[in-house]
């Protein structure tokens, strides 16, 4: 019968990778759209706290962002109190007014009175730090301000 | 004449590219987290005007202190008790004559707030307070006026706040938008967020 014919040849055929490229593709779109650009390389430690209150930030071009926390590993030379980073570096309290006017200014004229400022600020930061930036915005009559948290139960904060 | 099949192009390498572009994606981009709590701060203390005599009552102390204890009306309370706390003091309604609140559900304790539109929750903070301890109590606190929001908006409109807000941002979203911002600055004027921070204390020893 010829089913039980033995094959002549008993190499195996190569296996296909021709679809390797289009798992890749779908991971590669997947980052595409999930994530965007970092705008700010992070030199402070910001682990957000978590809120379930939240609203989200819309119009990325009517934010400015004020980071602040202990800084991260590769920069403890510089100590390892909490402090504010503007811009891609440490920067000093006194300096959040004149970052947030000249921010201000780089922004279309008719988007001025809506500009929102996003505070994430490292979960074990004193608020003294906190309380100190928010002096400053009130300062420059920027009274917007969005604290970025994680989605999720508030009590998850304190333990 | 046979047909001749057109020979089969090599992918192998396309794999390679695809990889490439996927680490380049990893490396330069992040997930961001723009979602966040809005606040709103107050001017600067000169600018405003000096402050209309607010009675004891219709204040509602929450303190945190350096160890990030919860104290409210010079009380210890735990988070979890704090949103409660919260709604009984602004659904109170202890107001009679011209501060009588219609829709209050709470218990009319004539010792507790007027009305909503006196309540005044004031929160201080130390210096020392954790930022996350922080968050936490003002989550809380928003939680309790979106509660009482939200009921409101259902008994009314038949629609949860959260939800006429979210309608509001949807760009989609079919119905009269200027209407619906009317119901919004209804419900909010029912219950606003009279939510003040004082200058943070320093830690007293």
């Amino acid at each position: 019968m010829s089913i039980f014919k033995k094959k002549p040849k008993t190499e195996l055929p190569a296996i296909s990778t021709a679809s390797l490229p289009d798992i890749v593709f779908m991971l590669l779109f997947f980052f595409m759209v999930a994530t965007v650009m970092r705008n700010d390389t992070l030199i402070v430690k910001n682990e957000l706290p978590y809120a379930d209150q939240i609203e989200k930030l819309e119009r990325k071009n009517m934010v400015i962002h004020i980071y602040a926390g202990k800084p991260s590993s590769r920069y403890k030379n510089v100590g390892t109190e909490a402090k504010i980073q503007l811009n891609d570096k440490f920067a000093s309290i006194h300096e959040v007014r004149s970052f947030v006017l000249e921010e201000i200014k780089s922004k279309p004229e008719e988007l001025r009175p809506f500009l929102t400022t996003a505070i994430k600020v490292d979960k074990d930061t004193k608020m003294g730090l906190v309380g100190d930036v928010k002096k400053e915005l009130r300062a420059v009559h920027m009274l917007k301000i969005n604290y970025i948290t994680k989605r999720g139960q508030a009590s998850n904060n304190l333990q | 004449m046979a047909r001749r099949l057109a020979p089969e192009v090599n992918a192998g390498s396309m794999a390679d590219i695809a990889f490439l572009l996927l680490i380049f994606f990893l490396v330069s981009t992040t997930i961001e987290t723009d979602y966040g709590i809005s606040r709103r701060l107050p001017p600067l203390p000169e600018e405003i005007k000096p402050d209309a005599f607010v009675k004891e009552k219709n204040l509602f102390r929450v303190e945190l202190n350096q160890v990030n204890e919860l104290f409210v009306e010079k009380k210890p309370l735990r988070l979890e008790q704090l949103k409660a706390a919260a709604i009984a003091f602004l659904d109170n309604g202890g107001g009679v004559a011209t501060e009588y609140c219609g829709y209050c559900k709470g218990t009319r304790d004539p010792k507790s707030s007027d009305n909503p539109n006196k309540a005044i929750i004031s929160l201080i903070n130390s210096r020392e307070t954790n930022y996350e301890a922080y968050i936490a109590v003002q989550n809380e606190l928003i939680s309790a006026y979106n509660e009482l929001r939200n009921r409101e908006a259902v008994r009314i409109y038949g629609v949860s706040f959260t939800e006429m807000k979210a309608q509001l941002k949807d760009v989609n979203h079919s119905g009269d938008k200027t209407k619906l911002r009317e119901r919004i600055k209804e419900i909010q004027s029912m219950y606003p967020e009279k939510l003040s921070e004082a200058e943070p204390v320093t830690a007293e020893l």
